[in-house]
C-alpha cells in the first residue's frame, strides 16, 4: 500500500483554485450515466448526495434510521464556524486555518485545513439561501458566538440546534432530489458489506433491517458518510445506532484507517447518573461563553452545597491555568483539567466525577432573560435530565466521548486507498488531525459534501473507464454469502449473554484504558483482554429471533462484534504513539501536566492496513509537513 | 434519588405489519426514578432476553430529543405525560410506585406498524418531497448577509423550525391529522423572504399530498400542540389554511416553455 496524499503544489491559498480546474469534468449529458452509492444522510451524506444530483449524477443513498432527517448531525447543539469576518474581529481564511491546524495540536494535513477554511464561506451562502433560520441581529444581519480554541467570533447558530437546522437544509434538499428522482432514498437500510471488483469499490451488500432481506446495490463510486466510532466506548453523546460497521469493513476490504486513537473528549457533558445509563448527554459548549467552570479549592468541601462555598474558596481552574482563553480553552485541555481536578478528589456530585459550570456571573450581570435567551433550551434539557434548575444551582458536568477525529484515509480527493471508495465528514481522518474545535465538525460535513465531494468525484469518474457490472458478479455474489453467514454466524450462537453486556465490557475497557488518559501499560492489558471479551462474545452471545425480520438485537450485535475488533486497532494505534497530542494523552508523555508532542518522531498520520484475522495490521505513515503554520507548542495560557 | 419502584407494563406487541397484533403484560420491578423510559425498556428487554423471549421493538436513537425517533404512547398520551418531552427525554421520576403503564404505537392510519412499537413514517418525508425545500442548487446563492432578516421573523421561522418530525401530532389527533407537521414546515419556510418564490405553489403541493398520504382531516382540536415536544404553535395552521387558500386562488398552472434555444 502507498499513500499518496495527491496535494497539488504550490501555495496552500492557490491549491484548490489550481486543483478544480485542473481536475476532470464529466460532460452534463453524461453524467446520468454514472451511479453513485452515498451511505449515510447526516449533513456530509445529505449534502453529497443532494449536490451531486443537482449535478446530474445517479445518486443511491442509504440510512439506518426511518429517515434521513435523523442522522446524528442533528443533535449538533452550538454552531458552524465560518470565516466571514462580518464581526471586523481579525478573522480571516487564513486565521480560520491557522486555528484548525493549532487546534488539532499538528496532526492535519495542511492542504485539507486550508481549503475546509475557504468554502467555509460558501457553507453559510448555501445554507441561508436554503432557509435555515440561523440567528439574528436586529438590524437584520447575522449573528454570531464565540466558541472554544478561537479569539474571534466566528460561530454562526441556530438557538441551540444549529445541527438540527443545518441539517434539516440538506434533508429538504435531498428530499427535493428524491422528488425529481436523481436519488433513490434507501431507509431503515444498513450497509454490511463493500464490494471490490478488481480492486476498485463497485457497491455494497445492505440488510433491509424491515425485511431482513439481504441485497447487493452496484454502481461506479461508493462515499461513506457514516460517522464517527465513538459508540466503542458504549457511553458517548452519540446516538445509539452509531456505529464502525461501514468504515471498519471497507478497513477490512483495503482502506487504511488514519489515526483511529484520536478521539475527542467533550468537557460539557451530564455526569453518568448510575448502571442503567445507555448514552451521555452533551451541554453545548458554547455554555462556556457566560459559564464559569469551578470546583472547591479543599476536598472537604465538596459534599456541600455550592452556595455554601465562598467565593475565595472556589477554584476556577480554567481562567488559573489558561488566563488568555479561560473557560473557553479547547476541548482537550479543558476535559483534562477536570479530570485532574476530580482525580485530586475535588470532584462534585454523586460518586465524586463532576464538576461546577455556572451561570451565576452571567445570570447577575445580563439578567436572567438574556440567559434564557442564549441557552434556554439547553437548560430544559438539562433539568429534565437531572431534575435540578440551572437558573438557582450551578450546573454539573463531566466530559464524555464525543467525536473521533480518526477515520478512514483518505487523499485531498477525499478517496481512500480503495480506488473509488471516498469518504466524508466524520468518517474519514482528515481536517482535525488530534482535536477538534467546536464547531468545526458541521463545517467540515458540508465542506465536503456541498463543495468538495461533487468535484472530485468527476475527476474520479472521468479519469476512469468502468466496466459493465451486475449483481451476478462472482464478488458481489461472494460479498453476499459472507453476510448471510456472518448473520447465521450470530442467531446460531444462543449463548447466555445478551449484546447489551458486551457492549458494556468493551465500553468500560476502552474507557479506562484507551479513554481521557492513556498508557502503555493500560493499553498492553486491554490488548490482552478485548479479543478474549471477543471469544466470548461469540461463544456466549444471545441473539433472540431471525435474519428474516425486524430484529433490533442482530442489528446491534454485528455492530458490536466490529466494535470488538475496531477496538484492538485503536488500542494498538494509541500505543505505538509514544506522545501526547491532542485528545491523545499518553500520561508517559507529559511536561508539568502538560501534553507533550513530539515531533521528530510522530509528525505523521498512522494509517493502518489490515493484514488479515489475528495478524498485527501494517502501520504506514503519511508525514505532516507544516509549511505554513509553524510547528510550535500549542498554549493557550 | 428515593429507592426503587415497581412497576407493570401492559405492551402492544405485533410480529410483523401483517401479524395481529394485542398486549402483553410485563412486571419491571427494580426501576430506578433516574433512568429515562427508554432505559427502563432497556432493562425490560435485557430481562426478556435473559428469559428466552423476544424483546419489545421500539424507535429511538438519538436519546436526546432531537432527531425524533421516538415516539410511544404512554397511558394514551403521546411522548407520555410530561409537557414539551420527548419519550427519551421522559424519566421514570414523572411515575410512581406501583403504577400500571400501558405502551402503544402510533396509532393512524398512515402509520402502519412494522413490528410492535416501531410504525412506518415514510409519509412525512414524501409531504416534504411535495414542497418543503427552497429551491437552490449548491453553489449558485449570494453572500449570506446580502439579505436582511429581522429578527422576529427570523425568531418565528426558527419557532416553526424546531419541528422534529416525531409523528406525535398525528398520534394525539382524533382524526390523525398531519396538519401540524405539514404546516410547521410550510412556515418555516412562508415567514423567510428565501421562501416567498415558492411559497403558495409549496403550500398547494403539500397540502395534496397529505390528503393523498391518508392522514385525516384537522377540525382545531388543538391536541397536536399539547402533544407536540417541541410546542409547535396551532397558529400555523392557520397560516397553512390562508396560504393554501391564496394559493387555489392565485397560482396559475405553469407553463410549457417553447422554443428556448
Amino acid at each position: 500500500m502507498k499513500l499518496d496524499s495527491k496535494v497539488p503544489s504550490g501555495p496552500v491559498k492557490d491549491m484548490w483554485d489550481k486543483h478544480r480546474f485542473e481536475m476532470k469534468l464529466v460532460n452534463p449529458a453524461n453524467k446520468r450515466k454514472y451511479h453513485v452509492i452515498v451511505v449515510g444522510s447526516g449533513l456530509a451524506g445529505a449534502s453529497a448526495a443532494a449536490s451531486m444530483s443537482e449535478l446530474g449524477y445517479n445518486v443511491s443513498c442509504f440510512a439506518y434510521q426511518d429517515s434521513p432527517r435523523r442522522a446524528h448531525s442533528i443533535a449538533a447543539q452550538g454552531g458552524i464556524n465560518a470565516a466571514k469576518n462580518y464581526r471586523n474581529d481579525g478573522d480571516s481564511i487564513h486565521r480560520l486555518f491557522y486555528d484548525t491546524v493549532k487546534g488539532g495540536d499538528f496532526r492535519a494535513r495542511e492542504a485539507n485545513v486550508y481549503r475546509l477554511a475557504q468554502v467555509s464561506v460558501n457553507i453559510i451562502d448555501q445554507c441561508v439561501a436554503q432557509g435555515v433560520p440561523f440567528a439574528r441581529e436586529y438590524g437584520g444581519l447575522l449573528a454570531n458566538r464565540s466558541f472554544g480554541g478561537a479569539q474571534v467570533s466566528r460561530t454562526f447558530y441556530a438557538r441551540g440546534q444549529t445541527g438540527q437546522q443545518l441539517l434539516l437544509g440538506a434533508y429538504q434538499a435531498l428530499e427535493k432530489e428524491i422528488a425529481r428522482g436523481g436519488v433513490k432514498m434507501y431507509n431503515r437500510h444498513e450497509m454490511l458489506e463493500l464490494v471490490l471488483v478488481d480492486g476498485v469499490a463497485r457497491g455494497i451488500i445492505t440488510r433491509d433491517m424491515v425485511t431482513g432481506a439481504v441485497e447487493a446495490h452496484v454502481a461506479d463510486a461508493v462515499v461513506l458518510g457514516t460517522g464517527g466510532y465513538g459508540n466503542v466506548f458504549y457511553l458517548s453523546t452519540n446516538a445509539k445506532g452509531c456505529n464502525v460497521t461501514a468504515t471498519y469493513r471497507a478497513y477490512k476490504k483495503g482502506a487504511a484507517f488514519g489515526n483511529p486513537c484520536f478521539t475527542q473528549i467533550h468537557p460539557t457533558c451530564i455526569p453518568v447518573a448510575g448502571d442503567h445509563q445507555s448514552k451521555l448527554t452533551l451541554m453545548s459548549e458554547s455554555l462556556r461563553n457566560d459559564g464559569r467552570v469551578w470546583v472547591p479549592k479543599r476536598k472537604e468541601d465538596c459534599g456541600k452545597k455550592p452556595s455554601e462555598i465562598a467565593e475565595e474558596d472556589r477554584d476556577y481552574y480554567l481562567e488559573r491555568k489558561y488566563p488568555s482563553f479561560g473557560n473557553l480553552s479547547p476541548r482537550d485541555i479543558s476535559s483534562r483539567a477536570a479530570k485532574e481536578a476530580c482525580d485530586d478528589g475535588r470532584g462534585v456530585g454523586p460518586g465524586g466525577r463532576g464538576v461546577y459550570l455556572d451561570f451565576a456571573d452571567a445570570i447577575k450581570r445580563l439578567g436572567a432573560k438574556e440567559i434564557s435567551e442564549r441557552y434556554g433550551n439547553l437548560f430544559e434539557m438539562y433539568q429534565r435530565i437531572t431534575d435540578e434548575d440551572p437558573y438557582q444551582v450551578p450546573m454539573r458536568i463531566y466530559p464524555a466521548v464525543h467525536y473521533t477525529m480518526g477515520g478512514l484515509w483518505v487523499d485531498y480527493n477525499l478517496m481512500s486507498t480503495i480506488p473509488g471508495l471516498h469518504v466524508i465528514g466524520e468518517a474519514n481522518f482528515s481536517d482535525h488531525g488530534a482535536n477538534r474545535l467546536g464547531a468545526s465538525a458541521l463545517m467540515q460535513g458540508l465542506a465536503d459534501g456541498y463543495f468538495v465531494l461533487p468535484y472530485t468525484i468527476g475527476h474520479y469518474l472521468a479519469s476512469n473507464k468502468f466496466e459493465k457490472v451486475t449483481a451476478d458478479h462472482p464478488e458481489f455474489q461472494a460479498a453476499l454469502e459472507a453476510v448471510k453467514t456472518r448473520t447465521t454466524r450470530l442467531l446460531g450462537v444462543k449463548g447466555k449473554r445478551t449484546v447489551d453486556s458486551f457492549h458494556r465490557e468493551l465500553g468500560k475497557i476502552m474507557w479506562e484504558k484507551c479513554g481521557m488518559a492513556r498508557n502503555a501499560a493500560g493499553l498492553k492489558q486491554a490488548i490482552q483482554e478485548i479479543p478474549s471479551l471477543r471469544e466470548e462474545f461469540w461463544k456466549n452471545v444471545n441473539v433472540p429471533g431471525s435474519g428474516g425480520e425486524l430484529n433490533q438485537s442482530l442489528e446491534k450485535a454485528g455492530r458490536v462484534a466490529d466494535f470488538m475488533e475496531f477496538a484492538e486497532l485503536m488500542c494498538i494505534d494509541a500505543l505505538h504513539r509514544e506522545e501526547s497530542c491532542g485528545g491523545h494523552f499518553r500520561e508517559e508523555y507529559q511536561e508539568e501536566g502538560e501534553a507533550k508532542r513530539n515531533d521528530d518522531q510522530f509528525c505523521y498520520v498512522a494509517a493502518w492496513e489490515y493484514a488479515g484475522d489475528g495478524q498485527a495490521p501494517v502501520l504506514h505513515k503519511e508525514p505532516l509537513e507544516f509549511e505554513n503554520v509553524h510547528l510550535a507548542t500549542r498554549s493557550y495560557k | 434519588m428515593s429507592g426503587t419502584m415497581n412497576i407493570t407494563l401492559k405492551v402492544w406487541r405485533q410480529a410483523g405489519p401483517t401479524a395481529p397484533g394485542g398486549f402483553e403484560e410485563y412486571k419491571a420491578p427494580g426501576i430506578s426514578p433516574d433512568m429515562s423510559f427508554l432505559e427502563m425498556l432497556d432493562v425490560v428487554n435485557e430481562r426478556l432476553i435473559e428469559g428466552g423471549k423476544d424483546p419489545i421493538a421500539f424507535d429511538h436513537d438519538c436519546r436526546e430529543g432531537i432527531c425524533g425517533m421516538c415516539g410511544l404512547m404512554i397511558n394514551g398520551s403521546a411522548h407520555g405525560p410530561s409537557k414539551l418531552t420527548t419519550t427519551c427525554q421522559l424519566h421514570m421520576r414523572s411515575f410512581k410506585d406501583g403504577d400500571y403503564i400501558t405502551i402503544e404505537p402510533w396509532r393512524a392510519k398512515a402509520f402502519p406498524v412494522l413490528r410492535d412499537l416501531v410504525v412506518d413514517r415514510g409519509p412525512l418525508d414524501r409531504i416534504i418531497q411535495a414542497g418543503g425545500f427552497v429551491s437552490v442548487a449548491t453553489g449558485s446563492p449570494q453572500d449570506a448577509n446580502a439579505l436582511p432578516i429581522g429578527k422576529l421573523e427570523a425568531d418565528e421561522a426558527m419557532d416553526a423550525a424546531a419541528c422534529i418530525g416525531c409523528g406525535a401530532c398525528v398520534a394525539a389527533c382524533p382524526n390523525a391529522s398531519v396538519s401540524l407537521f405539514t404546516a410547521a414546515k410550510i412556515s418555516h419556510l412562508g415567514l423567510l423572504p428565501q421562501g416567498q418564490p415558492e411559497r403558495y405553489r409549496r403550500a398547494l403541493h403539500m397540502v395534496a399530498q397529505m390528503d393523498l398520504e391518508g392522514f385525516g382531516g384537522c377540525t382545531l382540536f388543538g391536541e397536536c400542540m399539547e402533544a407536540c415536544p417541541k410546542g409547535i404553535s396551532i397558529d400555523f395552521i392557520k397560516r397553512m389554511h390562508g396560504d393554501y387558500i391564496w394559493g387555489a386562488v392565485t397560482e396559475k398552472p405553469e407553463k410549457v416553455a417553447l422554443g428556448s434555444g
